[in-house]
């Protein structure tokens, strides 16, 4: 590195720029607010602008004050700790607004309120979808992959202050996601739901990611690539892909929040659940490999199971995941070469789920013990038995004959919580645990009895959740086939409604203890920051002696 | 040289990385879904089916921004109980104007795929305000809001004109008329019925949907769209077994 070593006192590339683009920007959208006719579109460029005016008065603050300061012999670790608060952060935001909407159907004579629509399943679902994926999990993707480059690297984040925009940038798509479904604005595009202005800003943040991503890895003083970045890397890149072809359509006005997508009918169909099932593959697994590459043998201090594995996993994954989707469509109007194209792939990639299943828990030989004595690594063995258990599942339900059955029923639900609270929640927890103490200079956790109560408390209630919803998908599923002999159908719909109380009322309560495991760790992180720190902040580590 | 050697040379080039991941979770994409945009069987052969009336539009639009979808499926699979319990199986050519799908992907309630002429619009209305008052075991939320709310149709003829862009066969004439369109379907005893059934054919009906004469509601907009929905489509002119049509 070609930088003086002692810390300069000039503050982060581009943050004038940044500067500039955020008054610039709030400028344009307060415009935008006072040209605009429709009431939910200058509500988001209010928004927008508020935003803008925020950052340009901490950059001013910052600029004139001299605390924006570079310091580019130390890895840029205050970005992650503010990744780690937002992600905890959102992760009870989006807990919460399930377990509310998992009342809702446990108890809709309480918990729904005809003098507020927009507190109404419809708008509260996808806020909880896009909270708990993008928000949480994002977030933790997002800082994890900030930690895991920069010491897999041995170089600073690239690009000056542009991991803080890409992070605060980021916020600010979640704050326009979430406030847009309350007021209505969304495109019905499940996991895409977002209107195209906060589609469009979500891909300048995320190019802005990418590029620090690679930029970092362009600084790389190891000649190798570790292989949690290959997986970082294809979720960035393949998410950006997914992004722009699915999110692909027409505004009505340019002061307008509405839009329509450029697809219809069968085609959008499997566009988006092209999309849909990738938002899973790339954002929610490959992503979340990729801590399992680095924070499982980082943990219990073992080199990963198996170079060459990681080789075919990684290529074998990426390459049958992209072909599953049509699965999501299975006897509907998709033409069935479709659908049997996508059945078959999705079978295929139980052995890759699989192969990177043991890869992970292999790297435990000869650590074992730790299971019983570190709750951590605990967590994280538990998150991938959770992501083969929801992998075999997945494959199972993709099967033509078995989806007939499980489709549009809650056995749907239970298996996504399966692999979300399972594997994403758990991998996450246990990454978040691990970097806490590093990141704030701490021994240890503050209580390793807290993190025992977190994990027995949220995997009972992932049992209880995903036990529901297998009990009530199953049935509903069989009640709606169900003939008497006479041939008349048996059952009304409705008595397949009321047939799920019971269930429903076990998912609120086992959603409610997963919140509380999160909680008891929102305090336990909190007490270890607020504990006495032992080292200054991690240097960047010297130089391998060669670069390739 | 194995394998393993070769990819030593990905490992240390980002680029070739990169470009690597891009191809690699290309082809599913392309080999699955860009055929469906050139194969003649994709959609199949049949009557009937029209782009929605400015009024459904409006209707079909706060569907979407309600979140209807989330619980209710537009796709009747062709399973005996599924046929016998909600009607004929859904066809490709039944949703090809629809910008975006709404297939859905779960049933917390029924199939709407054929829910129009199947309830009456004060069932509708009733139903819509206050579930439980009509089904008493229902979760449904209640949207008594919207047959309190005027419909804002302000950019009517904006939201047909986006569309047409993107292929759905609006005529000139049918976005030069959209908000007289509108009101007239919203009103029982208009005279611009007439011309407003010329355009969208004969089925379009005129009715107070909310039952609400002093003004236009979104309740009026979304029970006209759960009223059309799977009646345009002509079951006559489909024939099932014909070469083009299988798929």
């Amino acid at each position: 590195m070609s930088a003086p070593s002692t810390p300069t006192a000039s503050p982060p590339a581009g943050s004038g720029g940044l500067l500039l683009f955020s008054a610039v920007g709030a400028l344009v959208a307060f415009f935008c607010a006072g040209l605009s006719q429709d009431p939910i579109f200058r509500l988001q460029a209010e928004t927008f602008a508020v935003a803008g005016v925020i950052a340009a008065f901490f950059l001013t603050a910052g600029l004139s004050g001299g605390t924006l300061r570079d310091e580019p012999d130390r890895y840029s670790d205050n970005v992650i700790k503010a990744g780690v608060i937002a992600t905890m952060f959102w992760a009870a935001a989006g807990l919460l607004v399930g377990v509310i909407i998992a009342a809702q159907l446990s108890w809709p004579r309480i918990f729904y309120f005809p003098e507020a629509g927009w507190l109404n399943f419809g708008r509260l679902r996808p806020l909880h979808t896009s909270a708990v994926v993008f928000a949480f999990g994002g977030n933790a993707l997002i800082a994890t992959s900030f930690w895991v480059v920069q010491r897999t690297c041995k170089a600073r984040l690239a690009g000056g202050i542009a991991p803080w925009f890409v992070f605060w940038g980021y916020q600010l798509f979640i704050v326009l996601a979430a406030t847009g479904y309350l007021m209505g604005a969304t495109q019905s595009r499940e996991y895409a739901e977002p209107e195209w202005y906060t589609d469009l800003w979500l891909t300048v943040v995320w190019v802005t990611y990418l590029l620090v991503f690679l930029g970092t890895i362009w600084k790389r003083k190891e000649p190798h690539i570790y292989v949690a970045n290959w997986f970082y890397l294809a979720f960035i890149v393949t998410i950006a892909l997914l992004h722009l072809v699915n999110n692909a359509g027409l505004p009505v006005g340019l002061l307008n929040h509405k839009s329509y997508g450029v697809f219809s009918g069968v085609q959008d169909a499997l566009v988006q659940w092209w999309y849909g099932h990738n938002a899973v593959g790339f954002f929610l697994t490959a992503g979340f490999l990729a801590m399992m590459y680095y924070y499982v043998p980082k943990r219990v201090e073992r080199p990963v199971y198996s170079y060459r594995l990681s080789i075919v996993h990684f290529w074998s994954l990426i390459f049958i995941y992209i072909w599953a989707g049509p699965h999501h469509l299975h006897y509907t109007a998709l033409p069935q070469w479709a659908q049997t194209l996508g059945m078959t792939f999705s079978i295929m990639l139980w052995m890759p789920s699989w192969g990177g299943m043991i890869n992970g828990l292999m790297t435990l030989s000869g650590a074992w013990d730790k299971l019983r004595t570190d709750p951590v690594v605990r967590m994280m063995v538990v998150s991938i038995a959770f992501y083969g258990m929801a992998t075999f599942e997945g494959p199972v339900m993709s099967i033509r004959a078995v989806n007939a059955l499980s489709h549009y029923t809650d056995w749907t639900i239970g298996h996504v919580h399966s692999g979300a609270l399972g594997w994403v929640g758990f991998i996450s927890f246990g990454a978040v645990y691990c970097m806490v103490p590093w990141l704030w200079k701490k021994p240890a956790m503050y209580s390793n009895k807290l993190i025992e109560w977190h994990f027995w408390i949220a995997t009972t209630g992932i049992l209880l959740y995903i036990a529901a919803m297998w009990v009530s998908g199953i049935m509903e599923g069989l009640m709606w086939r169900e003939y008497t002999p006479q041939g008349f159908l048996a059952y009304s719909f409705i008595e397949t409604v009321s047939a799920k109380h019971i269930e429903n009322v076990i998912r609120t309560v086992g959603g409610l203890m997963y919140l509380t495991g999160a909680l008891i760790m929102i305090v336990n992180i909190w007490k270890t920051i607020a504990s006495p720190s032992v080292a200054p902040a991690d240097a960047i580590a010297a130089p391998a002696p060669a670069i390739a | 040289m194995s394998v393993w050697k070769h990819h030593t040379k990905v490992e240390r080039n980002s680029l070739l990385l990169v470009i690597g991941i891009l191809i690699v979770v290309s082809i599913g994409g392309l080999v699955e879904i860009a055929p469906l945009f050139w194969l003649q069987g994709t959609i199949e052969k049949v009557g009937g089916v029209r782009p929605y009336t400015p009024l459904e539009l409006n209707g079909r639009d706060i569907y979407v921004r309600e979140g209807c979808y989330v619980c209710h499926s537009q796709m009747i699979r062709p399973l005996r109980d599924e046929v016998e319990r909600y009607g004929h199986y859904s066809l490709a050519a039944e949703s090809m104007y629809d910008h975006p799908f709404q297939w859905g992907s779960k049933r917390t309630g029924p199939d709407l795929a054929r829910v129009g002429g199947k309830y009456s619009d004060s069932w509708h209305r009733d139903h819509l305000i206050d579930p439980r008052s009509v089904v008493p075991e229902s979760v449904m939320p209640p949207y008594k809001f919207l047959a309190e709310k005027e419909l804002d149709y302000r950019d009517v003829a904006d939201r047909m004109k986006t569309l047409r862009a993107e292929g759905v066969p609006y005529t000139a004439d049918q976005i030069a008329n959209a908000k007289k369109d509108l009101e007239a379907q919203a009103d029982p005893f208009s005279t611009d019925a007439v011309a407003m059934r010329d355009r969208y054919g004969g089925k379009a009906a005129n009715r107070d949907f909310d039952g609400d004469p002093d003004k236009i509601t979104e309740m009026d907009a979304l029970v006209a769209y759960l009223q059309m929905l799977g009646t345009t489509v002509d079951f006559k002119s489909y024939k099932a077994q014909s070469p083009e049509n299988m798929r």
